[in-house]
């Protein structure tokens, strides 16, 4: 065995140790916060896989867009609306749990059937492109991939709609959360400058 | 273009002289310049420091450090030290892991980063074909790094400067990706040593900085953003936030963001220089000169003398940039975090994104200027 080879088993074994290890952390652990950043971490690592593939374009985009962007939201949301909260204890918790256990294993064992069942390895050894890959996804992005490309880009769309609908609360009439009608007056006021008002 | 030192190659076929197989010289080489990039990354964090404390001296009509050795260039290297045989202290109500997580992950993105930066033909880590891209993905993992610290010292003025970081980090990357990508799209490649290459056709002339001056401006700018300078400092305002998310910091941990901030600083004013201002290239081609003397571009003394004029002017040209960074800092008044987010949003995204379009549009029309 080559030391390339090795290098790249023990490479491939901690990024999956540490994605399932990960993953397992952000489901069972009882702090959001630590959640949130574990996230992150699974994030990187599936990054370090794409790495292993040679995909160098799509794990820093990886990283980019699920690191850089997805987990920091999701960290910046989880620390500004930071309510210290007993959740209220669940009257039925053993037969919930006994369901869900059921049916994450019965999933497992139909995920371990299609790993056994389906054929992996491709018919004929693509010629591996490397750095071409840039090019290569560009190409594909705006032909035969244009348009869930496109519709991505709704996506984003109604997210940011629903960012603003969220933020400016005085362009509607309605509280969203609470259903009360929404004091015109008090944003108004609490908009102002504070320093205007001294003199 | 495929003249200049190979280090590497030469380095291996050294070591195979002596009867080692190429895997084995290959492990044997790769420790080495990980190696020498972190040296020179502290070493330049040392003259940046030493800069800082003569410029910010000098702009406020002091003396600034003068008894640590000649002028003081002893004064980091005190400083570093204090640093290193200080307490390392962890808040008793503070997050133990998260805190000490923070810091190491400000920091390592930042030194990988150092990865692609060329300092001449073959004088860079790894030529690796996303180049400049990873620097943009890589750059984007810090604000997590400020983020658990801010959360994790139990202190509201670290939460708040946190919480600014990211903002900040996040507002101003996307300026910075959109100029970059003006560059790529006359360049044709992420690479960064083929970023330098298509700058170096007639010298000073051909740099991209006089193809892209908006660009040039707004990658500054955002730059200077993203490292967290004055006017943008808005994370460690002292006046408003004590130190922001390093408040409750001290020691090694402390010098851990001090470190990342300078490294990420010089990143920022080296990669300025590769985009725009020619990276490596001498303001008159270096083809020119020996042609003119008459002396074989291939010459093994050449070559030498070649490369250490790429490393030099690529440190000048970033320690220019450092210097108008720090004159920067001690000029210049902090902007409100509204109008920092004004700027990031209302101005400078627009207007990377008109400049992407007529650069778009100019390549398309001048191919033979802009890259075909």
């Amino acid at each position: 065995m080559s030391i390339a080879i090795t290098t790249q088993i023990i490479c491939f074994s901690v990024l999956s140790l540490v994605i399932l290890i990960g993953a397992l952390g952000v489901v069972l652990l009882e702090s959001i916060v630590y959640s949130a950043f574990l996230l992150g971490g699974v994030f990187m690592s599936v990054a370090g896989l794409y790495l292993l593939l040679n995909a160098s374009f799509v794990a820093a985009a990886q990283v980019l867009v699920y690191v850089g962007a997805v987990n920091v939201l999701i960290i910046f949301a989880i620390m500004l609306v930071n309510k210290k909260e007993d959740l209220k204890p669940i009257s039925d918790i053993k037969s919930r749990r006994i369901i869900s256990t059921s049916i994450c294993l019965t999933l497992l064992s139909l995920l371990i059937r299609v790993d056994l069942t389906n054929v992996w390895s491709l018919s004929s050894p693509q010629n591996s492109i490397g750095e071409e890959s840039t090019i290569r996804i560009g190409e594909h992005l705006f032909s035969d991939y244009l348009l869930p490309f496109e519709v991505a880009s709704v996506l984003l769309l109604m997210a940011m709609i629903g960012a603003i609908v969220l933020a400016r609360r005085d362009v509607m009439s309605k509280d969203i959360s609470t259903g009360l009608p929404v004091d015109q007056e008090l944003i108004e006021k609490s908009s102002e400058p504070l320093l205007t008002n001294k003199n | 273009m495929e003249y200049g030192l190979d280090l590497e190659y030469s380095f291996n076929e050294f070591l195979k002289g002596f009867g080692l197989s190429s895997e084995v010289a290959h492990i044997i080489w790769l420790p080495l310049p990980m190696l020498l990039v972190l040296v020179a990354a502290v070493v330049g964090v040392l003259v940046t420091v030493w800069l800082e404390r003569k410029i910010s001296a000098a702009a406020q009509q002091r003396i600034g450090p003068e008894y640590a050795g000649a002028l003081g260039v002893l004064q980091p290297i005190a400083d570093g030290l204090k640093l290193l045989v200080k307490e390392d202290i962890i808040p008793a109500k503070a997050d133990g892991i998260l805190f000490t997580a923070g810091p190491i992950l400000v920091l390592v993105p930042v030194i990988l980063s150092w990865l692609i930066v060329p300092f001449g033909q073959n004088l860079l880590i790894s030529n690796v074909g996303i180049g400049i891209f990873l620097w943009i993905a890589l750059s984007s993992i810090q604000p997590i790094g400020l983020l658990m610290s801010g959360y994790a010292s139990n202190n509201k003025y670290s939460l708040l400067g946190g919480l600014r970081a990211a903002a900040q980090s996040i507002s101003y990357e996307i300026p910075l990706a959109l100029s970059v990508l003006a560059i790529v799209l006359m360049t044709n490649s992420l690479s960064t040593v083929e970023i330098v290459n298509q700058q170096s056709g007639a010298g000073i002339l051909s740099w991209n900085i006089w193809r892209q001056p908006v660009g040039f401006i707004v990658f500054w700018i955002c730059a200077l953003a993203e490292c967290e300078r004055l006017p943008f400092d808005l994370p460690e305002a002292e006046e408003e936030l004590v130190a922001g998310y390093q408040t409750e910091y001290a020691g090694m941990k402390f010098a851990l963001f001090y470190l990342g901030s300078y490294i990420n600083l010089i990143l920022s004013a080296l990669l300025v220089s590769i985009l725009y201002l020619g990276g490596w290239g001498f303001p008159v081609p270096v083809e020119l000169i020996t042609k003119f003397l008459n002396l074989p571009i291939n010459a093994p003394f050449i070559q030498v003398f070649t490369a250490s004029i790429g490393i030099v002017m690529t440190v000048l040209k970033a320690y220019l940039l450092v210097f108008i960074a720090i004159l920067l800092r001690w000029t210049t008044p902090r902007v409100r975090i509204d109008q920092l987010l004004d700027l990031g949003w209302k101005f400078l995204l627009p207007i990377s994104l008109a400049n992407l379009l007529i650069t778009a549009g100019l390549k398309l029309a001048f191919p033979q200027f802009f890259g075909g």
